[in-house]
């Protein structure tokens, strides 16, 4: 059997130069030729590391001392040299636009040919056949620019699929994908695996996502160490995932809400696996009924109001239709849809960024169209995705000060709205630290920080938790809760459906440009028609719903919403 | 999208050349070009270039937008020679034939405006050629024509690289610079040097920052595919030399030897009608 094995991990240890203490501790991991591995953990537990190890950027372009054993392919990497490791293991990393290296789909598919010298004639054939293998034969000639998300990923893939590599390695392969675009990708890996033969190591914390499709096993790191290494199945009948900051798939928060004991013989691993006794059905019934609807929140009077805005790019392409969409007063509303079906387009044209075309804007009763962008911030406060594509200063306080200092506020009232803005934001122990001595989620919040000096009623954030993990995104929706809670409007565009679920009182749904969908999330996320014309995906408590019988599907999540919100978080 | 290449697809011979074929002949024939004062030589190569013209299949209006920036270029070039040195031309064809004064030193000769006539004719021998290049090189084929001619492949990759991830940076500067907008940066004209300096700083910093986060993605993508494993490597969209592309380069080079041989005639770089009139 261990000649089987692919990858071997013996008491293997490992610290960067820059750093003074180990990343990771003491991990025996064996995966063996076909295995399909999913690797899980939250932020910094060692898991990007460990694939740095596999793939030969440890030791090859990232320094540091090991103890222990490692093997790839039967010898250590640090013999093989990082081509050597190349030949055995592929990566596909995390941004799939980043990796993008060539002017096209079929350059970027041939580049590690290339390197190798291959002859035109071969190559040629070697590309094709790997580029229909992922489905993207019929876009060889196109640019970057011009693929989606999804696709990027399927010529990363077939990138590494031109070497017949042993182990293929995806390193948060769902981080950037819309919910189908990630179903799909579960997908393709899956099939891959099975006509390659090729091992397959998912790096992941979006755990019920990767469970679409099956996988062996389950290795759970924390804090550098391996916690678990295990069935699916098993790990998801015990509490090591809660305990280790992951997010259990929403079907198994909702049995233990009703008081259903998760064994391995229910085979949990996935909804459509999951077999449930009577009894354990009833249990669900019993908690669906045991509490009335909440009420729902009373139509609040309206903040920023769009009427039939169409805007169009000056190349003619027309990326909104007609819409008209109301925000009241106080509202916590998310946005969601694909890339490119309009929702960032919209922000821009409410934050004065774009000018529509036709239709108007109204913010508090006022038209909004002789207002600058400068004034339409002082009323919509706007906040990127990314914090580092905002944040210009050395220094927490002069960051927050931004905004006011070039409105030429006086030195003095300055002061006094950034300690509040900074104090709102749990910023205040740091006020006079340097930015860059922060957490990504603490860099956010300065950002958040920097908007609110400005006094805005309505902030816009483009996908506030984006590749966070369950820890730091619960901390950073809280946090926006909290403003909320305060009294500011918060507007979330974003691709996260537990993000909608948990936290959204009401979600519009951009496709192609137009609105195709304004209600409450439960409401949109059972309904087929808007799931798959938005690119999301049904929610797991859907098919819950219907395995044990509760005819309502759309009332049994509004029910797991209104539980959560009264009995978890309150 | 904004690239500096501006690759029309079509189908014509021009198209049909390889990238490398091209960029030599585009270095000789510009070199020839930039080398001779021969009025003789000078006519017939912007003929030449105009043929080239016509077979690529190019038409003007594809290229209005370079032509026009080149033609008040070349405009500008002679505006500033003559305003900057009137009798320039006195000096190197040792004649003076005035015709008839613009008042003060701006006396027009018909030395100066033979010279000017020369400048014209290099201007349009060249600026053909060059929309030719780049109008139909597949940037993609360029990295690999830059490594034919003896470039070494990490360094023409950079160009190619450079092509691949400006339009992705321009995208991003243009999303920054719109949220520092609203928190009150003025990009505008309006406002002095110094504050549009500190205004542009709120800028670069986010955008200097994210691109070596991007910088670190690509080169670790690159190695984990095998770049720079070998002394050499292939292309995609690479493609063999065929005969055409050697006559191309013979035809250049052949213009370059009358080039130079006209130097050798002409004892420099001038033909003077001059002399023995």
């Amino acid at each position: 059997m261990m000649e089987d094995a692919i990858i071997r991990f013996e008491h293997f240890g490992f610290q960067y130069n820059a750093q003074s203490e180990p990343t990771l501790y003491d991990i025996d991991l064996t995966v063996r030729r076909g295995e399909k591995i999913l690797i899980a953990g939250p932020s910094g537990c060692g898991k990007s590391t460990l694939a740095h190890c596999i793939n030969g950027l440890i030791p090859f372009s990232y320094k540091g001392t090991q103890t222990g054993k490692v093997e790839i392919a039967g010898k250590a990497p640090a013999q093989m040299g990082l081509f050597g490791v190349s030949r055995h293991v592929g990566t596909v990393l995390q941004d799939s636009d980043g990796q993008f290296i060539g002017l096209t789909v079929a350059e970027d598919i041939a580049f590690a040919l290339e390197n190798d010298c291959l002859g035109e004639p071969e190559m040629h054939e070697r590309v094709a056949k790997a580029a229909k293998l992922v489905g993207i034969e019929s876009h060889l000639l196109h640019a970057p620019s011009d693929l989606s998300g999804g696709q990027k990923q399927r010529v990363a893939l077939a990138g590494v699929l031109v070497e017949d590599v042993d182990v293929l390695l995806f390193d948060e392969p769902l981080a950037n994908l819309d919910p189908a675009t990630g179903k799909a990708a579960i997908e393709l890996i899956d099939e891959i695996q099975k006509t390659t033969g090729a091992a397959v190591i998912i790096i992941e914390h979006r755990l019920e996502d990767v469970l679409w499709r099956e996988v062996d096993r389950v290795v759970l790191m924390g804090k550098g160490r391996i916690l678990a290494d295990m069935s699916p199945d098993e790990l998801l009948s015990g509490d090591l995932l809660v305990r280790s900051g992951i997010r259990e798939p929403l079907y198994i928060t909702a049995l233990k809400y009703a008081g259903v004991q998760v064994r391995p013989e229910m085979a949990p691993r996935s909804i459509h696996t999951l077999r449930l006794e009577e009894a354990d059905r009833e249990k669900v019934r019993a908690w669906y009924r045991a509490a009335p609807p909440a009420p729902r929140p009373e139509t609040a009077e309206p903040l920023l109001e769009a009427e039939h805005i169409r805007f169009a790019y000056p190349n003619g392409r027309e990326a909104l239709r007609d819409i008209s969409a109301s925000i009241g007063k106080g509202e916590m509303v998310a946005i969601v849809g694909t890339n490119g079906a309009g929702k960032s387009t919209f922000s821009k044209v409410v934050c004065g960024f774009e000018t529509e075309q036709e239709g108007g804007l109204r913010f508090a009763g006022e038209d909004m169209r002789s207002l600058s962008i400068k004034e339409r911030a002082d009323r919509i406060g706007y906040v990127m995705q990314n914090p580092n594509q905002m944040i210009s200063k050395v220094m927490i306080f002069d960051e927050v000060a931004l905004g006011l200092r070039t409105r030429g506020v006086p030195e003095e009232e300055i002061r006094e709205k950034v300690e509040d803005a900074l104090k709102v934001c749990g910023l205040w122990p740091f006020r006079s630290w340097p930015v860059s001595a922060l957490s990504f989620g603490q860099k956010k919040r300065v950002t958040i920080a920097s908007i609110l000096a400005l006094e805005p009623s309505l902030i816009i954030l483009d996908e506030p938790t984006a590749g966070q993990d369950y820890r730091h995104y619960t901390e950073i929706m809280e946090f926006l809760r909290d403003l909320n809670k305060r009294g500011y409007t918060v507007v979330m565009i974003t691709h996260d459906m537990h993000l909608m679920l948990e936290y959204a009182q009401r979600a519009l749904v951009f496709s192609e440009g137009g609105l195709i969908a304004d209600d409450e999330c439960a409401a949109i996320l059972t309904d087929r028609e808007i799931i798959s014309r938005a690119s999301l995906k049904e929610t797991s408590l859907y098919e819950l719903a219907l395995l044990c019988g509760v005819e309502d599907s759309r009332g049994f999540v509004r029910r797991f919403i209104d539980h959560e919100r009264e009995e978890v978080r309150p | 999208m904004t690239n500096i290449f501006n690759y029309i697809d079509r189908s014509s011979p021009v198209h049909r050349l390889t990238g490398a074929t091209k960029l030599v002949c585009l270095l000789i024939w510009s070199f020839a070009a930039m080398m001779t004062y021969d009025t003789r030589l000078l006519a017939i190569l912007p003929l030449g270039s105009f043929a080239l013209f016509a077979l690529s299949r190019i038409r003007l209006r594809d290229v209005r937008f370079m032509l026009g920036f080149t033609l008040v270029f070349m405009a500008l070039n002679n505006l500033l020679v003559f305003l900057f040195s009137p009798q320039h031309a006195v000096g190197l064809y040792g004649t003076r034939h005035e015709l008839f004064s613009l008042g003060g030193r701006y006396v027009v000769t018909s030395e100066q405006l033979f010279y000017h006539l020369n400048l014209v004719l290099k201007y349009l021998a060249t600026i053909p050629v060059v929309v030719l290049f780049v109008s139909t090189t597949n940037p993609s084929e360029f990295a690999a024509s830059l490594n034919r001619i003896g470039v070494k492949y990490t360094v023409a990759y950079s160009v190619s690289l450079a092509l691949r991830y400006i339009p992705d940076i321009q995208r991003e500067y243009h999303d920054i610079s719109q949220a520092q907008q609203a928190r009150g940066i003025e990009m505008s004209r309006k406002e002095n040097i110094v504050k549009r300096l500190k205004s542009a700083s709120a800028i670069l910093i986010p955008l200097i920052l994210s691109s070596m986060d991007r910088i670190e993605t690509i080169s670790n993508a690159m190695e984990l595919r095998g770049f720079g494993k070998n002394k050499k490597r292939t292309w995609y969209m690479g493609r063999p030399f065929t005969k055409w592309d050697i006559l191309s380069i013979a035809v250049c080079a052949g213009i370059l030897a009358a080039a130079i041989i006209l130097n050798r005639v002409n004892g420099g770089r001038f033909w003077n009608p001059f002399a023995r009139g």
